[in-house]
């Protein structure tokens, strides 16, 4: 620097938002000046976090968004800023909640839906952007059924088709527990869901009792005669 | 005649010991969440004794020129503009020294998914900017941090850690 001359920083050297201490030393002498650098207005980094990836339908506040909004230098922007959470899924309607943001940060819950599938979870702040998948699977199975036929001396148990209560298929792999009591005894089988049916022989005891189960569904209950 | 100037990011406070043995006067209001989950007493203490030990490392590392020192307690984008700032230090051959007086800590935000935690901080702090041996200056100051900490494997680190007056 030059004496007599004004000292500046060119727009765009100074890009961390902070509380800035400016020091002149000339020979012995020193001096110096505060000022503030602060973010600029316009959003241009989000950082956003939604959780979980992977929930049950019909969750009520089951998804949360968290998000953070930075300039192009990251830094936060501290300023009240509107935000708008948006959770789309194919077939279903659109849930949007629009938030303002508190000191560069802004949240919002939201339900998960009726219909499994990948939703959009989308934050918009000013013309930008973020969105996240969250993957809406299945409930707990619902109105758990099963039919009884003879085969021998054993008798066949199978569901029918496992649904949740919202009617969406419950993933193959999921567990259903049949169990026969007889004569003080109880026998079970824990078998997976094979296209959406689960199925199972047991032995033929006149006068047993079989239930189903998945969970924490119970399903109907048979008394076998034969 | 050429007259050196330097600038220095305004930030920081806390000693760990040598010089600045002090211990900082720490006042931490009640919690004021806008968000929906509930905060812990132990969640909360443990992010504001996190946070007070971030200082420490700052300060060290800052007094030292020494950017791994915020390896422990500094993440992501804190991290990097502290480091730079540091390498901007050393590039001049200063170095600062800092000694927070107080700190009026308020936690304000934290997430549904309990993976940050955001915090406001006004801190009164003496800074010194060292040239070489010579010091060029001591100042007394006060700062408002706004702060978000997340959790690591075994203590809350600090992602953002931005200054402004108070």
């Amino acid at each position: 620097m030059q004496l007599g001359q004004a000292a500046e920083f060119p727009a765009g050297s100074l890009y961390n938002a902070g509380h800035y201490l400016a020091i002149l030393v000339a020979g012995s002498y020193t001096d110096k000046g505060w000022f503030d650098v602060v973010p600029a207005s316009k959003p241009a980094n989000l950082s956003f976090l939604a959780r979980p990836s992977r929930l049950s339908i019909g969750l009520h506040n089951g998804i949360s968004g968290t998000l953070y909004i930075f300039d192009v230098y990251h830094n936060l922007i501290l300023k009240p800023t509107p935000v708008s959470f948006k959770l789309s899924i194919p077939s279903a309607a659109v849930q949007q909640h629009t938030v303002t943001s508190n000191q560069g940060e802004a949240t919002t819950e939201m339900d998960s839906g009726t219909k499994e599938g990948f939703a959009k979870f989308e934050a918009q702040v000013d013309g930008i952007s973020s969105t996240r998948v969250v993957e809406q699977v299945p409930g707990s199975p619902c109105g758990l059924k099963m039919t009884a036929t003879p085969a021998g001396d054993k008798i066949q148990l199978q569901t029918n088709p496992v649904r949740d209560c919202s009617g969406n298929a419950v993933p193959d792999g999921t567990i259903v527990t049949f169990t026969e009591n007889y004569n003080g005894t109880q026998s079970t089988a824990d078998v997976p869901l094979k296209h959406g049916v689960a199925q199972v022989e047991l032995p033929a005891h006149p006068g047993a009792t079989l239930t189903v189960a998945s969970g924490v569904a119970l399903g109907n209950e048979i008394h076998w005669q034969r | 005649m050429t007259i050196k100037s330097m600038l220095v990011l305004f930030s920081i406070a806390a000693m760990p010991g040598t010089v600045f043995a002090a211990q900082p006067v720490v006042h931490v209001k009640p919690a004021n969440l806008h968000g929906p989950r509930p905060l812990q007493d132990e969640t909360a203490t443990a992010v504001v004794r996190d946070y007070l030990e971030s200082w420490q490392s700052l300060t060290a590392a800052m007094r030292q020129n020494r950017a791994a020192l915020l390896d422990r307690d500094f993440i992501g984008t804190a991290k990097d503009k502290l480091a730079d700032t540091i390498h901007q230090q050393a590039a001049l051959g200063i170095h600062t020294r800092y000694q927070d007086r107080s700190h009026n800590i308020q936690i304000i935000f934290y997430s549904p998914d309990g993976l940050s935690i955001q915090l406001v901080d006004n801190v009164e702090y003496d800074e010194g900017v060292v040239d070489q041996q010579k010091v060029l200056t001591t100042q007394h100051t006060h700062t408002r941090y706004t702060v978000v900490m997340t959790p690591a494997e075994t203590r809350w680190r600090v992602r953002i850690f931005q200054a402004q007056s108070e």
